[in-house]
């Protein structure tokens, strides 16, 4: 038999391995796993996700003059069924305007597959790191708000993924 | 002769230059002036961190004690109005975001040292101009004083180095590299003058 030794280490480690398994099971298997799709938890909406959100913004073909794509899924929490035709709210700071200004921000809908993806003017750093931010807000699931980070300022491209769960 | 002006040539080239790249930033053109001054601000305090250490050190050469004492106060003061222009500017330009960092729920990691050292400078300053009136005496005055430099010093220097701006990546590292240095050695210095006092006692 094994003797359980409980210090601070050992809890260190303990808790340690509860949060990454937390994690793997939440990101790995809601995300890379579609076979094991059952059961898909909701996306939480993000810390400061809603930041300088614009009520309502239209949907466009293009925001701005583009250069830099924003894309992801919608999916349903549960039985990870792709949602179509859902309206994903998009804004960011960009070389075209602030966070706030409302020629920042725009949305698009879903494809079949529950895919979206928008083209905008490319992002830039703010507030210290160079993000997006993305809202899912039309009532009909819970509202989400998602704020993903770029690796590096020097990316032309942004994905987040939505599961939503009914409101 | 040669000297001491090479401190203040390094000094200054050790705050100008991370500023002047700064300001040839590509970033800058996509701000706005207030966004702009605060970021600034938050470079000038941090330049202002380095200061600090050197002044209450006297390792600045043709400043007496006395000097740079009164300077390392007013050097104080300083510091905290430019971490005032600092939230304030960035308060104005994203009131939500500025919101989270005060309140510590910001997703950005580098936030809540920024704060931490800001309520640190606020205290310090805060307790240096009524301590007189307090009657803090000089060893009471070190035991609440210097903890807090270090959190501002650490705090500062995580907040700095973990933003990503406008400030070029080398010439950042290096003025934090020589905050830390300055302030590990203002600390060594104290404690070997309380050693030698202790043991000629």
């Amino acid at each position: 038999m094994t003797i359980v030794v409980l210090n601070r280490r050992n809890l260190l480690v303990a808790g340690g391995t509860v949060l990454a398994t937390g994690v793997l099971a939440t990101g790995v298997s809601g995300l890379l796993l579609p076979a094991r799709a059952e059961g898909l938890a909701p996306t939480d909406s993000m810390s400061g996700g809603a930041n300088n959100y614009r009520k309502g913004a239209a949907i466009v073909d293009r925001i701005g003059k583009g250069g830099f794509w924003m894309s992801g899924t919608v999916r349903r929490a549960g039985d990870g069924a792709p949602l179509a035709g859902q309206r994903i709210q998009i804004w960011a700071h960009t070389t075209e305007g602030q966070e706030h200004e409302p020629q920042s921000h725009g949305a698009t809908l879903t494809d079949k597959d529950g895919k979206f993806r928008l083209e905008m003017p490319q992002i830039i750093p703010i507030f210290g790191q160079p993000h997006g931010h993305l809202a899912y807000d039309s009532g009909e699931f819970k509202t989400v708000f998602l704020r993903p980070v770029m690796r590096s300022a020097k990316e032309t491209s942004l994905e987040a993924h939505f599961v939503l769960q009914p409101a | 002769m040669a000297r001491p002006p090479l401190i203040w040539v390094a000094l200054a080239l050790a705050i100008g230059v991370p500023i002047a790249l700064a300001a040839g930033s590509e970033q800058l053109a996509w701000r706005g002036p207030v966004y702009i001054l605060a970021g600034f601000a938050g470079m000038i305090a941090l330049a202002l961190v380095l200061v600090q250490p050197l002044l209450i050190g006297g390792y600045l050469p043709g400043l007496s004690a006395y000097r740079g004492r009164r300077a390392h106060r007013w050097i104080g003061g300083a510091l905290a109005l430019a971490v005032v222009i600092h939230v304030a500017g960035l308060w104005i330009t994203s009131p939500p975001d500025m919101i989270d960092a005060l309140t510590y729920t910001s997703p950005t990691p580098f936030s809540p040292f920024g704060v931490t050292a800001m309520w640190a400078i606020f205290t310090v300053a805060l307790l240096a101009l009524l301590r007189r009136r307090l009657g803090l005496r000089l060893r009471t005055w070190r035991i609440v004083h210097i903890p807090l430099a270090i959190v501002i010093v650490a705090a500062s220097v995580a907040h700095c180095l973990l933003i990503e701006g406008t400030m070029e990546t080398i010439s950042k590292a290096a003025l934090c590299a020589l905050v830390l240095a300055a302030t590990i050695k203002v600390i060594a210095d104290l404690w070997r003058k309380r050693a030698l006092r202790g043991s000629s006692a």
